[in-house]
């Protein structure tokens, strides 16, 4: 592999060259364990573990699940009302099952905001991110298939809303809903194609996460400065890093540890808080509930979903010029999704010569600014489309697309960076000085 | 006796993100004091009982709890009946056996591994889950922080409507008589439109149900010599419909203070290690 120079395994025993020569899995382990990893990084660099651990946590209460579900319109509810009653643990193994979803999407809106602010996206991570958004989408239609399968009044009216939004599509979006639903309208079709996509989808994402880290050990991690590791002679790179094991496996396990008494804390005391009380009644195709709401996790794509309504001008003008193929239904459609793709570009849209957040004054504002947009936008998404909610909406979206198609391309131009470390080593000494008279006393006071 | 703090739910800002908005329906739900709220509360057992003795001599009447098997009743942290009452009170029910009458079914008395009934009317909501498919009060101010400490508060919403039974406001006179009972509680029913104003808005709270009411107080009569009014009849039946929607609500709370007191200290350890881990490479050693 190629990357940052370090030690790789050297077969010592017999047995140990002759399955070397044979299969060399043993050191694929040990060179991805003691990835040289920089270590200045901070907290924020916590995140991946934590995804990690709440994908093999979904899989496995999944799969265990399963063996107690019944993928049956007339049954999934009742079946689920069985698992939550009659299986031993059931309830727990349950309620870990659909918190966890939320423990996934606080965790990976951390990872990317965090990746955001440092630069991760940026030069050679490209594909790092790419990646990663795709195994975000994916995360994304794997819960919404989750939340539809014990047929509540939720899961049933929100499947008719979000393939309704493929409805939307002009010309072909009746077909499409059609095909997506396995029939025209929400019924055991969909169940059975929802449930079955559910179980494979997690998996993609197991094969993903593996190619979204061989990506980053190619790589190389990013940190807090954005400034890259030295390659120059193994000794250089032994100065900026530490290996990955056990420094970071160590921290990470300490802030997972936190993180997870959090969640059991949620799990056992308020299991249902995050959740919404329409989906313990079963599902009912002739009662609407009042307000359909998605999960917390998908509020802020459902806000700018949302905010774009026939009378914003925008809009009318999108529905002139294409003489109303786009009307405002598919303008929101597509302002959701290109809510994502916009963020898919930052690599290409970021202009600035300067990887990290820390060193880059003006960036930094916006950047909290639109972190600031997104908890305005969760929040907005959960109150009902009227003054003066619909115009919140509209700000908060409008400011989403400004972040990437305006501000990320023009501060490149006319920001003055800060001047970044010349070293990771520079930096971690800034913060923990060597004693005096130690060896490599070149450092000055914290920033 | 009960704390009352009313809201009003449907203008309010709720902070949580999550938490779907009220309809415009304007509702009064109030703050009830039940044992089993926050993370350690638990059911108070003799509640329970006086709640199925309520739910069996009024509710069952119409309503069903088809999730609820008989045996229920005996386990551990709910009402927890000795099994020969268990048995006794099963035999009051009828159920269908299809295996009776060489697969013909006929009635025969219910056993402790057969289910509570479904309810007897088409319009009676089945009772079992209740308390977890409603939200109760969402204070103080609609901030929502009652639920995040308290609980979704579905059992709230239940007492809240058991009691919020009122006289028909001065507006809904003045049109066509409304079918049903005016209830101040509840959002999904019927509203008369001279209680609306000239924006279509809600004059009044709560709007019109079905359900006659079911309660008046001195209902029942209490074996244990518990007050029978109607505060207290609502609370305890729907302190029993907490126990139908989460009866494993006792062995998940204990099974989540074991899991926060462990991973509370495996961070410490974890904590330390880390410390000493790298204290060499911070120059602290």
């Amino acid at each position: 592999m190629a990357g940052i120079p370090h030690d790789h395994y050297e077969p010592k025993s017999n047995g140990e060259k002759w399955l070397h020569s044979r299969l060399p899995i043993v050191g694929l382990i040990y060179d991805t364990l003691m990835l040289p990893t920089p270590k200045n990084l901070n907290w924020m660099w916590i995140w991946g573990i934590v995804l990690t651990f709440t994908l093999v946590l979904q899989i496995v209460t999944g799969i265990v699940l399963v063996m107690h579900y019944v993928p049956h319109v007339d049954m999934a509810f009742a079946s689920v009302e069985h698992i939550m009653r009659n299986v031993n643990g059931g309830h727990m193994i349950r309620y870990f099952h659909q918190n966890g979803a939320s423990l996934f999407f606080v965790a990976v809106y951390a990872h990317m905001f965090r990746s955001l602010y440092y630069g991760s996206y940026k030069a050679p991570r490209e594909v790092t991110w790419i990646i990663g958004m795709l195994m975000y989408l994916m995360m994304m239609g794997t819960a919404f298939m989750g939340y539809v399968l014990p047929w509540g009044q939720m899961s049933f009216h929100g499947t008719a809303v979000i393939t309704g939004l493929f409805g939307a599509i002009p010309f072909v979006g009746d077909s499409v809903q059609t095909w997506l639903l396995g029939a025209g309208a929400v019924g055991q079709p969909a169940l059975n194609r929802f449930f079955s996509l559910h179980y494979l989808l997690p998996f993609v994402l197991l094969g993903l996460t593996i190619v979204h880290i061989w990506a980053f050990h190619t790589t190389g991690n990013n940190n807090p400065t954005g400034v890259e590791v030295r390659r120059t002679s193994k000794e250089d790179a032994e100065k900026d890093t530490l290996p990955f094991w056990p420094y970071f496996v160590i921290k990470d396990l300490f802030a997972l540890a936190i993180i997870l008494a959090v969640f059991v804390a949620v799990v056992g005391f308020m299991p249902n808080y995050l959740g919404h009380p329409d989906n313990y009644i079963p599902a009912n195709a002739l009662a609407t509930p009042s307000h359909i709401v998605p999960e917390w996790y998908f509020l802020p794509f459902y806000a700018i979903l949302r905010a774009f309504t026939a009378d914003v001008w925008v809009v009318q003008i999108v529905q002139f010029l294409s003489f109303g193929i786009i009307d405002a239904k598919f303008f929101g459609v597509l302002a959701m999704f290109g809510a994502i793709a916009v963020m898919a570009l930052a690599p290409w849209l970021d202009t600035s010569t300067v990887r990290s957040g820390r060193y880059r004054p003006m960036f930094k504002w916006w950047f909290w600014l639109l972190v600031v947009d997104f908890i305005v936008l969760m929040w907005v998404g959960a109150r009902p489309a009227e003054f003066p909610y619909d115009w919140i909406s509209l700000i908060a979206s409008a400011y989403w697309f400004a972040y990437f198609l305006v501000i990320l391309p023009l501060l490149g131009v006319i920001e003055k960076p800060l001047t970044p470390p010349a070293t990771i080593e520079e930096d971690f000494n800034a913060h923990y000085a060597p004693k005096a008279g130690g060896a490599t006393s070149l450092v000055k006071p914290a920033e | 006796m009960f704390r009352i703090i009313t809201l009003t739910a449907a203008t309010a800002l709720a902070l949580t993100a999550g938490q779907a908005m009220a309809a415009e329906v304007e509702t009064e739900i109030h703050d009830f004091a039940f044992s089993f709220e926050g993370p350690f509360g638990s059911f108070d057992q003799m509640q329970l009982q006086r709640g199925l003795q309520v739910y069996t001599e009024i509710c069952a009447a119409c309503h069903g709890l088809e999730y609820v098997a008989f045996r229920n009743l005996h386990d551990e942290g709910g009402p927890s009946l000795p099994e020969d009452q268990v048995r006794a009170y099963a035999e009051f029910y009828e159920v269908f056996d299809q295996s009776l009458f060489d697969g013909e079914g006929d009635f025969r008395p219910a056993t402790p591994a057969d289910k509570f009934p479904q309810s007897s009317l088409s319009n009676a909501p089945d009772l079992s889950l209740m308390a977890k498919a409603r939200a109760g009060f969402h204070g103080p101010y609609g901030t929502g922080i009652s639920q995040l400490i308290n609980g979704m508060g579905g059992a709230e919403y239940i007492a809240s409507l058991l009691t919020g039974y009122h006289d028909e406001p001065e507006c809904a006179l003045e049109g066509a008589p409304m079918d049903g009972y005016y209830n101040v509680a509840f959002a999904a029913g019927g509203f008369p439109e001279s209680c609306l104003d000239e924006k279509g808005k809600h004059m009044v709270p709560g709007s019109w149900i079905a359900m006659a009411p079911p309660l008046y107080g001195d209902d029942v009569e209490y074996a244990d010599g518990h007050s029978t009014d109607l505060e207290h009849v609502a609370e305890d039946v729907a302190a029993f419909l907490m126990w139908t929607a989460e009866p494993k609500m006792m062995a998940r709370k204990q099974a989540g203070l074991t899991g926060v007191l462990f991973l509370t200290v495996l961070s410490v350890l974890l904590y330390l290690t880390n410390k000493r881990l790298w204290a060499p490479h911070k120059h602290k050693d």
